[in-house]
């Protein structure tokens, strides 16, 4: 990899200027609103941003309290990238700081899936729920003790469907499962993958293994680049040579992961193979919108007599695609949606879990947690399993992504 | 088309004229998308509504003004919509802050008389209809002012507004609040969300009334709660016994913040759509009508197609007018003519920098009905309008609301939706 700047750098950089201090973006973060540890996106980004030299020590440590949630980017009123620039401050941090055990290790859900989950299962979960093994952690690694910790599934998505090929129609569309999908929540797969099979489509699941956000969102971007190539290299076979196959994912995190933070926080641009995946590749709600915007999803729908609540995780926003989930329920008769406007959960990903930064991260959530508790609601939807994880750990309400919804809707 | 989708109308811009339009775009019917760069100038202007403040003198009746006005301006955007469409946009704007989701929160006025209100300079600035929580800063209420100030608040000086507020009649003088602090500086917003505390504002509360002086009102900067000010407003005015008003902060500014959640949810509320992050790259074009246009998205863009468009995303504060090094002046947003351009030849800039600059009136070219010069189902709403000053004339959210309102009743006229829809 390359170490000189990129167009792509210069781009991000370059967007600073555009700043005019206007300090929307400070209203708007979650993090600097609970903690002066963290001064705010302004401050830690386009202004301090001034002051760091490529080859220079970085003369500015707060910005290791950014969660990288991208809402400051999102609400920038100028195009400043705000969190882009952030990210990259954070990793030139870690550089210089040298980064600890904790995050090489829970940065790496293939790792732990695959010594976690499987056969391992209940013998993982055991010390997941047991106190002292988590006290034990948080001493030694600096997860923290109470942090929401999913358990391991007993079968891998992936084992499932080996024995769950989807029958052939010609309408291939390609399957990215997360680590959670894989190893944690295997059954949410299988309902992508029934509400896509329902809608005609020839399921492909490639062999693939994590798209390197952990990584990237710890600063590990030399690790990340690896991993998120790797993927992309799992993946562009598939679409490379038919202009009308796409990668469709639930998990909202790690297809903005593909469709633009590798581009542009680890300066993949320029990468063919990541660019074309890039294009292809759709958040799952978004492309059953897409299709009913057409007239190609099938309206099948039973109803549904729930009052749910709907949480747009901020990496799920940061797709710049507004809320298509809401448009989605709308189809289902008897279902009534109260939409939250907390900000953020608190979690982003591995942040919430640090031992340092946990109470920041329970803060953060609170106001969502308050709201879901006020709401009447029961369930809440939510397109990221850490955001979930986050919200069942802090409130008790059970929390599934929106297609679960439509799965039912279907009756599949 | 793979990346798109249809709405009936699609709205460009989330500050005041978008959102309006989009609420009154959905209440009628419309299946209505609003998409946006970025959060718009709600979160850096008052929360006031200025309708007419400067003609050039100072207005005291903007109903009473507007005649004479629009007859010297008549390429003014108030000459096209007139005194009414004012007062009626103000009218559905009252509704929805008392329908909205900041409870006991209202707006006060009328547009037969502005208010007198202080700025954090301690300048005397006219608008027309205002948070209830700033009226009692108004230049007619006789009592003597104390200005609250407090260091961890930059940018508002007590001092230098009460001095000023003297020098222009208003008997005044300051005193700092002590707030207890975590770090160096606290924005209005971080002040804000404390004041929505109740026991934290009652110890507020109790160290300042130690300090206030008999027949004295109080201004405090406009930081009295985010999520409940009206509680925090007339929590404050029972505990210190007496008026209090907030006064304008610099950016961000709370009470516009207010202002964007309560109109975001009168969008929401109606089933309309938001997308923020999305600025308009490119627009597809059929003869004279716009037929989709594409917003910057992750990793594909997005393609937003519709049978009407609503172009409130601004004028060169936005950066949706663009001047640029060769002198070339466009709108960046759909490329659509402008109008109020110096001629060739003439100066563009005059040396005095709050002169009337002569860039000032440009703005995207429209015909009576505020439709686009060149596009036929492009309506224009907002300081994307050619022929208004509204920093000078005090006129930002009264053209806002006047013509996001007018934007949305044409197109629900023309679309066939019950007549009166809107109202």
């Amino acid at each position: 990899m390359s170490a000189g700047p990129t167009p792509i750098d210069d781009l991000l950089r370059g967007s600073i200027d555009h700043c005019v201090k206007c300090t929307i973006c400070e209203t708007q973060c979650p993090v600097s609103s609970v903690t002066p540890l963290f001064p705010g996106p302004k401050y830690a980004g386009p202004q301090a941003e001034r002051y760091r030299v490529a080859d220079e020590p970085s003369v500015e440590w707060s910005v290791d309290y950014c969660s990288g949630c991208g809402i400051c980017s999102q609400s920038c009123p100028q195009g400043v990238k705000i969190a882009e620039v952030n990210a990259q401050a954070r990793n030139k941090l870690k550089r210089q700081k040298g980064i600890p055990l904790r995050d090489r290790i829970i940065t790496r859900p293939t790792w732990l899936g695959r010594a976690g989950g499987g056969p391992m299962a209940p013998l993982a979960n055991l010390t997941i729920d047991f106190k002292p093994f988590r006290i034990i952690g948080e001493k030694l690694l600096g997860v923290h003790r109470d942090a929401a910790a999913p358990e391991f599934a007993r079968q891998r998505f992936s084992r499932w469907f080996k024995q769950h090929p989807s029958p052939p129609t010609g309408k291939k569309i390609v399957y990215f499962h997360n680590c959670g999908t894989e190893y944690y929540e295997p059954w949410e797969g299988q309902k992508v993958v029934a509400i896509l099979e329902h809608n005609g489509f020839e399921v492909v699941v490639p062999k693939q293994d994590c798209c390197g956000l952990p990584l990237q969102s710890s600063g590990l971007f030399d690790d990340a680049r690896k991993v998120v190539l790797r993927l992309a290299r799992a993946l562009v076979p598939y679409v490379r040579d038919d202009p009308d196959t796409l990668i469709v994912g639930n998990a909202t995190s790690c297809t903005l992961m593909l469709k633009r933070e590798a581009r542009e926080i680890l300066s993949l641009e320029d990468d063919p193979d990541l660019k074309l995946v890039s294009e292809r590749t759709y958040d799952i709600c978004e492309l059953l919108l897409e299709m009913h915007d057409r007239g190609e999803l099938k309206t099948d729908f039973q109803p549904v007599n729930e009052h749910i609540f709907y949480h747009a995780p901020c990496q799920q926003q940061g797709h710049w695609i507004g809320k298509p989930a809401l448009e989605l329920f709308a189809l289902i008769p008897g279902l009534e949606v109260t939409e939250g406007n907390a900000r953020c959960c608190g979690i982003a990903g591995t942040y919430g879990l640090k031992v340092e930064k946990y109470d920041i991260a329970q803060a953060v959530g609170a106001d969502l947690f308050g709201q879901i508790r006020g709401s009447g609601a029961g369930e809440v939807a939510c397109d990221s399993e850490t955001c979930r994880w986050q919200i069942t750990h802090a409130t008790g309400h059970r929390s599934v992504h929106p297609i679960d919804y439509l799965h039912r809707a279907y009756g599949l | 088309m793979r990346g798109e989708l249809h709405y009936d109308v699609v709205v460009i811009g989330a500050g005041t004229a978008g959102l309006v339009a989009g609420a009154r775009l959905a209440e009628g019917g419309a299946r209505v998308c609003v998409v946006a760069k970025g959060v718009g100038s709600t979160h850096l202007a008052p929360g006031t509504i200025d309708v007419l403040g400067y003609a050039p003198d100072r207005v005291v009746s903007p109903s009473g003004a507007m005649e004479e006005f629009v007859v010297r301006h008549p390429d003014h955007p108030y000459a096209r919509l007139g005194v009414d469409a004012v007062a009626e946009a103000v009218r559905w704007f009252e509704a929805r802050v008392e329908a909205g989701p900041v409870p006991g929160y209202r707006y006060l006025g009328d547009l037969d008389r502005n208010y007198l209100l202080p700025t954090a300079l301690g300048a005397l600035r006219p608008s027309a209809v205002i948070p209830e929580t700033m009226t009692a800063g108004d230049s007619v209420v006789m009592d003597r002012v104390c200005v609250v100030g407090t260091r961890t608040l930059r940018d508002f000086h007590a001092a230098l507004c009460a001095t000023n507020l003297n020098r222009v009649g208003i008997p005044a003088r300051s005193v700092e609040a002590d707030i207890e602090v975590d770090r160096a500086d606290q924005n209005s917003l971080g002040l804000a969300r404390r004041f929505d505390d109740p026991s934290w504002r009652a110890a507020f509360a109790g160290r300042l009334a130690l300090k206030l002086q008999a027949d004295e009102r109080v201004g405090l900067p406009a930081v009295l709660g985010i999520r409940d000010p009206h509680s925090a407003w007339s929590d404050l005015e029972h505990r210190l016994g007496r008026s209090v008003f907030e006064i304008p902060t610099l950016p961000p500014s709370v009470p516009g913040m207010r202002l964007y959640e309560i109109l975001r949810s009168a969008l929401r509320a109606a089933g309309g759509r938001l997308v923020l992050g999305g600025e308009v790259v490119s627009a597809d074009r059929e003869g004279s009508r716009v037929t989709a246009v594409s917003t910057h998205a992750a990793g594909h863009n997005s393609r937003w197609a519709a049978e009407w468009f609503v172009l409130a995303a601004g004028g060169f504060n936005s950066g949706a007018i663009e001047l640029d090094s060769h002198w070339a002046t466009q709108d960046r947003v759909l490329g659509l003519p402008l109008r109020g351009l110096p001629a060739p030849g003439e100066p563009r800039f005059v040396g005095d920098y709050l002169a009337e600059q002569p860039m000032s009136r440009v703005g995207v070219a429209v015909d009576a009905e505020l439709r686009a010069e060149g596009a036929d189902n492009v309506l224009v709403a907002g300081a994307a309008l050619p022929g208004a000053v509204p920093w000078r004339e005090g006129s930002g959210e009264g053209i806002a609301l006047a013509s996001g309102s007018r934007a949305a009743q044409l197109v629900l006229a023309r679309s066939g939706a019950p007549a009166g829809a809107a109202a």
